[in-house]
């Protein structure tokens, strides 16, 4: 094995346990952007170093980058029609691998495609609904409100986006809460925070049996929030936004079936609660020096396996 | 789609155009209008006599239903086509937190 695989490999491999720690971690509350860099990161590298990997391994020409020289074969086999040889059990590995990797690049591909789509359609159904259904609020200007009793307030991101307000969120907060709770979906709208969930959200779909592609999805939506907690705090006092949210939090959710949704409404309970901690006794952000650290190792972990790609196998 | 909402049975367009009287709507926009819903499928249209007439397929409290489900939705795929403020917590952790947060104000005033 060439010494540019094992390395693509041992990144690919490292990325998983790398991710563990990252997802168990306490420091990302004080800096959830750093951690968002980080996430992004960590899911980008491991993807061109699995992919990498596998296709450099399945290269048999000698003296090429595991990019052009996989093209180059791949080239050659459709031009001249007839696959290469499998003359041993050694030549059926690479084989295989080359396949692997092809397989795995087609259906990351595939699956980020497919979950736009998905959540573009549900967007464009809430859209519709909302014409139908929706009028406008002088208690919430700039957002829609919807006539049901459930307290409930969410964005819709997107080129046409939107902030959705329920009637019984509107007789549960006062004017400062929902000015904060305003600030913190626009902050979601604003910085388009659905493009970075997106991808790990077709990470968990590709990898449903993985534990960790759930604890990334699930990090990094907490992040997102946490870091638009922080944009809204640049415009209104902690204290509103702490109470928006358990008060919303309280009264939310009651029409939700119980059952197999328990388990995940336990770790949601804890997700509220960790945001109103972090809102009332807020930590110091991570020093200079640290986020220089997490941003330098961000962009280590996507170059590294990147120039491997296009360098020539050693 | 309100009148059709109110109407008791199905409504031609011209009976639409009537009961939109606050507004002076063409007879062509009030059928564009339908035939729009019609096509997404919130309105279903049946041809009686000569003329379409159109009612509601779904009640209005059907559809905020659908938009509110989707939104409370914690499960699946959903939950990244919106982006949901809080999700649900206990009610005795939110009371806790609450009483604590209120205790805290006082000390801040006081």
């Amino acid at each position: 094995m060439s010494a540019t695989v094992f390395i693509l490999a041992a990144i690919a491999i490292g990325c998983i346990p790398a991710a563990s720690s990252l997802a168990a971690a306490s420091w990302p509350r004080r800096s959830p952007a750093a951690a968002i860099l980080l996430w992004q990161a960590l899911g980008l590298g491991w993807g061109i170093a699995a992919i990498g990997a596998l296709i450099g391994f399945g290269v048999t020409a000698p003296g090429s980058a595991v990019a052009s020289g996989a093209l180059k074969q791949l080239v050659g086999i459709a031009r001249t029609g007839n696959l290469p040889q499998v003359v041993d059990f050694a030549a059926a590995i690479r084989m295989l691998c080359l396949v692997a990797g092809l397989v795995l690049l087609g259906v990351l591909y595939w699956i980020l495609v497919a979950a736009s789509a998905s959540v573009v359609r549900a967007r464009q159904r809430q859209h519709e609904l909302l014409n139908l259904l929706a009028h406008g609020d002088p208690k919430v200007p700039g957002a829609l409100v919807v006539d049901h009793p459930a307290a409930t307030a969410y964005c819709l991101p997107g080129l046409r986006s939107a902030i959705v307000v329920s009637a019984g969120t509107l007789n549960l907060l006062d004017a400062d809460e929902l000015a904060a709770v305003l600030a913190h979906e626009r902050a979601h709208l604003r910085e388009r925070h659905d493009l970075v969930l997106l991808p790990f959200l077709a990470l968990l779909r590709a990898f449903r049996w993985a534990e960790v592609a759930r604890r990334a999805y699930q990090a990094v939506e907490l992040l997102i929030e946490m870091h638009a907690d922080d944009r809204a705090l640049r415009q209104r006092p902690a204290r509103e936004l702490a109470t928006a949210l358990l008060r919303v939090g309280a009264a939310g959710g009651g029409g939700v079936p119980s059952g197999a949704l328990g388990a995940a409404q336990r770790a949601e309970e804890c997700e509220v609660a960790a945001r109103v901690i972090r809102l009332l006794r807020p930590a110091p952000g991570l020093s200079y020096a640290a986020l220089a650290v997490i941003i330098g190792a961000s962009a280590a972990i996507v170059a590294i396996p990147a120039a491997l790609l296009v360098l020539p196998l050693s | 789609m309100d009148v059709l909402w109110e109407a008791a049975g199905p409504l031609s367009v011209r009976e639409v155009s009537g009961l939109l009287t606050d507004r002076d709507l063409a007879h062509t926009t009030v059928m564009t209008v339908l035939d729009r819903l019609a096509k997404k499928g919130f309105a279903r249209r049946e041809r009686n006599g000569r003329a379409w007439h159109y009612r509601a397929a779904e009640s209005r409290e059907a559809y905020v239903t659908e938009l509110m489900l989707s939104a409370l939705d914690q499960t699946g795929d959903r939950q990244a086509a919106l982006s949901r403020f809080a999700r649900s917590v206990s009610g005795t952790e939110a009371q806790t937190l609450l009483r604590a947060l209120g205790a805290l104000g006082e000390a801040a005033r006081g």
